[in-house]
């Protein structure tokens, strides 16, 4: 199932969505989840999938890569889209005992699936076009206003950009104390769950322990390349914003207030 | 003037029982002396728990001394205003060359250092430019980590420092988790540096082989300097060598052994070409 994370994958290309700023990217991910859950009529339904569809074609990113981040979530899908079905009060269009299908639950549950298939495709669409490091500079700079609340905000994304550099590390070491602790006849496979957690304990605890030596190995590097927290640093890649990113915050305005629009007037 | 100093340097770890009362202390550095001119290439050598990596953590002010002084570059590193002036004249290349990369790309990661000293972005690129040139790594700059081999992000470690502009790289067993093709790259690669750029190195190892070029060699054991000079005076003295729990190279054992029964050809010999020539040489 982790394999099957779209989130948090970049997508290598040059397209126009590539080469947005972060920060357009991050509101522009935003501005989408609000109107995703702004739409209730069939018009408002068309603008966002017109949307999507043309942040799609835009992005370059072929589509079954954005279809895989919907596996991980169809249970619930499903849970969602029964719930709105049967649990919708109305005029009832087919009753069973308890159970009963209204109209207005059919619809609902139709839009509550569409809603959150468009919320996982949307957010990848941004994932998939930025660099992790270029998605924590904009999370960085996008909320810097937090430092007034004393909220760490460069620590934070620092930590994020070296998580997402340790991920495929820590996964090939977990496979490599897997193997070694099968070969000494460790069973990670048979017995019902708490046997099988159980058995995770000498496979947990190994890497727990290099985790740690390697975070305090990392850090004694870090210190000595001179690093003492984002004060006083520069950026190899500054964030600047240029014409397109102004043309994309007027897209995604006129795309808002569209909706809103759309809403209060049908 | 010599770059780093140290006089009588000592180094205590102490060891706490659960209730926090000190247990024992371990003397890993124990009355240090040293001096290291600018420019030289110089190696440290010594046996697992010798004391050679303290040393070398002392010359990044990653640790300060217990005792004794140490100067870097004219700076005390017990003195705290100097530490990160002295972690930018004289950088750190560590064992593990995974646990020293923090970017998710190459470049990225070799402009951690000059972003971390306020460097101009323009400049940044420069630097990590000529850095990658350097060590020859300029076609892997948008490369992951990840897909290099050992010796590839060694390089990259290396690269890394070079970005700052030290005057002096110190590198912590460099090659301790490389392959044989990777460990020679590394080690041409700081040869390199050293000759064309002039930067101080001062690598740190139990492989003698990689030694055999340095310009000054000294030998550590249980925390003290015991033997020191140049690699031809320090590998002509084979018993001592053993002693101190080194392997010496092989064709310096092959001469000594020759030596030992009978045949008469000079002390230190440590190339295959200097053993060659010494046995056409007879008689």
């Amino acid at each position: 199932m982790l394999r099957d994370m779209t989130l948090g994958q970049y997508y290598p290309g040059k397209s126009l969505l590539h080469r947005l700023d972060p920060r357009v990217k991050l509101r522009g991910a935003l501005v989408f989840i609000i109107s995703v859950f702004l739409f209730d009529s069939v018009i408002g339904f068309s603008v966002v999938t017109a949307f999507l569809l043309t942040g799609i074609i835009l992005s370059g990113v072929p589509f079954r890569y954005m279809i895989k981040g919907i596996r991980p979530i169809i249970v619930i899908l499903v849970f969602t889209g029964i719930l709105n079905l049967f649990w919708t009060p109305g005029e009832p269009l087919w009753q069973y005992a308890f159970l009963k299908i209204t109209r207005q639950g059919l619809i609902n549950s139709g839009y509550m699936v569409v809603r959150l298939i468009y919320l996982v495709i949307g957010t990848s669409l941004m994932t998939l076009t930025t660099t992790p490091t270029r998605l924590t500079d904009g999370m960085e700079t996008n909320l810097a206003w937090l430092n007034h609340f004393k909220v760490p905000v460069h620590e934070i994304a620092m930590m994020m950009s070296i998580a997402l550099r340790f991920v495929p590390i820590l996964l090939e070491e977990t496979d490599k104390i897997m193997k070694a602790q099968m070969a000494r006849g460790a069973d990670f496979e048979t017995g019902n769950f708490f046997k099988k957690a159980k058995n995770m304990i000498p496979l947990l605890v190994p890497l727990f322990v290099s985790a740690w030596r390697r975070a305090s190995e990392l850090a004694m590097a870090m210190e000595a390349r001179c690093y003492r927290g984002g004060a006083g640093r520069t950026k190899m890649k500054p964030l600047n914003y240029n014409r397109t990113d102004v043309c994309a915050f007027l897209v995604l305005f006129l795309y808002l207030a569209g909706l809103i629009a759309i809403r209060i007037i049908v | 003037m010599s770059f780093i100093k140290a006089m009588k340097l000592v180094h205590e770890y102490i060891h706490r029982d659960d209730d926090g009362n000190v247990d024992h202390i371990e003397k890993a550095l124990d009355g240090v002396d040293l001096d290291i001119e600018a420019g030289d290439f110089i190696a440290i050598l010594g046996h697992n728990g010798s004391g050679k990596s303290t040393l070398a953590k002392h010359m990044n002010a990653i640790l300060n001394p217990s005792g004794g002084t140490l100067l870097v570059n004219g700076m005390d590193t017990a003195d705290e205003r100097n530490v990160w002036d002295i972690r930018k004249s004289a950088g750190m290349v560590f064992q593990n060359p995974d646990n020293q990369i923090i970017a998710g790309m190459v470049e990225e990661d070799v402009a951690f250092g000059p972003e971390n000293l306020g460097v101009p972005t323009e400049e940044i690129w420069k630097r990590v430019a000529d850095s990658l040139a350097a060590v020859h790594m300029e076609r892997f700059r948008a490369y992951s980590p990840n897909r290099l081999s050992g010796g590839q992000k060694q390089r990259v470690a290396i690269a890394g420092v070079l970005a700052m502009q030290p005057d002096c790289i110190v590198l912590d067993e460099p090659t301790a988790m490389l392959d044989p093709a990777g460990r020679a790259d590394v080690i041409r690669t700081i040869f390199e540096l050293n000759r064309t750029k002039g930067v101080t190195v001062i690598l740190i190892t139990h492989y003698m082989e990689e030694v055999v070029n340095a310009d000054k060699v000294f030998v550590m054991d249980k925390g003290k300097i015991v033997m020191k000079g140049t690699p031809r005076d320090i590998f002509s003295q084979v018993e001592a060598l053993q002693r101190y729990q080194l392997d010496v190279p092989q064709i310096t054992m092959l001469a000594h052994e020759l030596k030992q029964a009978g045949v008469r050809i000079p002390d230190g010999i440590l190339t295959r070409e200097e053993l060659t020539e010494a046995l056409c040489h007879l008689s």
